[in-house]
């Protein structure tokens, strides 16, 4: 089953000194997916996303990307955090944020060098800020900024793009159109996307895994009432979303 | 025009502002990481814990300069490993570094036999004392920040912006983070001859928050803080000379009202942002 997974995660449990936050939890990502993670607040999305980046060790289980553990692999892995919690403030301009995507591809001392700057301006382009390159951070809309840390990510050329609440606190226009440039990035990269809207996803993603403390993968065509409803504990009804 | 005059003939006056220059530097720079990083509190303790080791070192009959840059070292590396491992105690143990340190000072100054130093010297230093041993230590501390600086300048940004981010691309956030306050240490050392402890914190990070207000970008910034400093420094040197007022205490009011009006006028002129949505 673990052949031509991208990620394979193997009966992963994790607690954090207290009860269990995922228990015995199997995910094997395969290469070229939209994988969709959702469930609900405290369910452990972000723990499990942490133990992929390698920020985490799990107590039990075992967990490869690439067939290489974490901390080894997740070099492949362009990774774009929760937008809400940056420092809008910090002195930082576009491009010097995305310039940060190179550390550690780039050489050690000194300054970038000219295939660094190449790669930004890819980048930019490719999540359509090019204009905002000379911008700071804290004039910027929640839509720019959460493309700018895409740009980031995608600096490094990952083989895997994982995204932890990418639409939080962003208007739904402007979520279908991070969702759109996410499904134009689908052509070349795998992609992880946390999310806790599942009727939205489910227009984008290819595959749905429900995480709540254990985790539970859908096709998106399967996804039911019953079982957002054995995901979320409590009873709800389907609205049919035209995107 | 009195202070011009002297200035030339007093090689003291050179040395004092000589030093003040070369104070500017580091603390512009350095003073730069504190601000944006928020570690005005962690620099306080490293500062405070400073008098620690000067009173160790008189005590024993050593260099106090020696004494403080060990006890600066220690300071930096215990609260910054506590800052990464064991974040919800910082505070604590911040407090408590910063007056263990002073205590310690206190009790070993008291204790040093054949005669009494005066603590109110290093509370609020003195920029006129600065020899020229002191003049050229300073310069070699300003070499080393701006040569480490200048290489690692990608991988300090990485870590100060977003720490988690960059440990997944590899940095090494743990060495990264120390060698930064390690800096800081070794700036409060070279800034205690010249403006003391109690006044180190305002110089450090007056003019860079100023420099804050009105820059983009981290480079920028350390550039600003440094010429701010320079002016800060100088122009102190200057006023305090005729009336003899206390050299350190006349920067850093002049620093401090600057700020203040800078604070003022900036909110009074602040321009209504620039955001526009287009996802």
């Amino acid at each position: 089953m673990t052949g031509n997974a991208i990620i394979a995660i193997d009966e992963v449990s994790f607690s954090y000194n207290g009860p269990a936050v995922l228990d015995k939890v199997n995910l094997f990502v395969r290469q070229g997916e939209f994988l969709g993670l959702v469930g609900p607040n405290g369910g452990g999305k972000s723990t499990l996303l942490k133990i992929i980046l390698g920020l985490l060790s799990p107590a039990k289980g075992e967990i490869f990307v690439l067939g290489k553990p974490p901390k080894k692999g997740r070099a492949v892995i362009g990774y774009v955090p929760q937008y809400a919690a940056f420092e809008r403030n910090f002195p930082i301009t576009v491009e010097e944020t995305v310039l940060l995507g190179r550390v550690g591809k780039t050489r050690m001392l000194w300054r970038y060098c000219v295939d660094d700057h190449h790669s930004v301006n890819v980048a930019l382009q490719k999540c359509e800020i090019n204009n905002l390159r000379h911008r700071r951070l804290n004039t910027l809309s929640g839509g720019q900024f959460q493309r700018v840390l895409i740009a980031r990510a995608l600096v490094s050329d990952p083989e895997i793009l994982i995204l932890d609440e990418p639409t939080a606190n962003i208007d739904l226009r402007v979520e279908e159109n991070i969702f759109d440039l996410l499904k134009k990035l689908n052509v070349h990269s795998t992609i992880i996307v946390v999310s806790h809207d599942i009727g939205f996803i489910s227009e984008y993603v290819t595959r749905v895994a429900c995480l709540n403390r254990t985790l539970v993968c859908h096709e998106t065509a399967a996804i039911s009432g019953k079982s957002i409803e054995e995901l979320y504990g409590v009873s709800v009804h389907m609205i049919q979303h035209a995107h | 025009m009195e202070f011009l005059s002297a200035l030339i003939s007093q090689p003291f006056l050179q040395n004092a502002l000589l030093a003040g220059l070369l104070a500017s530097i580091g603390c512009g720079i350095m003073g730069t990481y504190v601000v944006v990083k928020r570690i005005n509190f962690l620099a306080g303790g490293i500062a405070h814990s400073v008098l620690g080791g000067m009173g160790v070192a008189y005590f024993f009959g050593k260099s106090p300069i020696a004494g403080a840059i060990v006890a600066a070292i220690i300071a930096a590396l215990v609260i910054g490993w506590v800052s990464l491992k064991w974040q919800e105690n910082e505070d604590t143990i911040i407090a408590a570094i910063w007056s263990v340190g002073m205590a310690i000072g206190v009790i070993f100054i008291a204790k040093t036999p054949g005669y009494s130093v005066d603590l109110m010297s290093y509370l609020f230093g003195n920029i006129l004392m600065v020899s020229g041993k002191g003049v050229l230590l300073m310069l070699l501390l300003d070499i080393f920040l701006v040569a480490i600086v200048m290489l690692f300048y990608k991988q300090l940004l990485a870590v100060c912006f977003d720490e988690e981010f960059a440990r997944l691309r590899g940095v090494n956030v743990t060495f990264f983070y120390l060698l930064l306050l390690c800096m800081v240490a070794l700036t409060v050392v070279l800034l205690i001859q010249v403006v003391g402890i109690i006044l180190v914190i305002a110089l450090l990070t007056l003019p860079a928050a100023i420099a804050l207000q009105y820059q983009g970008s981290l480079l920028r910034i350390m550039i600003t803080a440094v010429l701010l400093g320079a002016i800060f420094t100088s122009g102190g040197l200057a006023l305090s000379y005729e009336p003899d007022l206390p050299a350190g205490a006349t920067i850093i009011l002049i620093a401090g009202s600057t700020y203040l009006l800078s604070t003022i006028a900036k909110g009074l002129l602040k321009p209504k942002p620039r955001v526009d949505d287009m996802g």
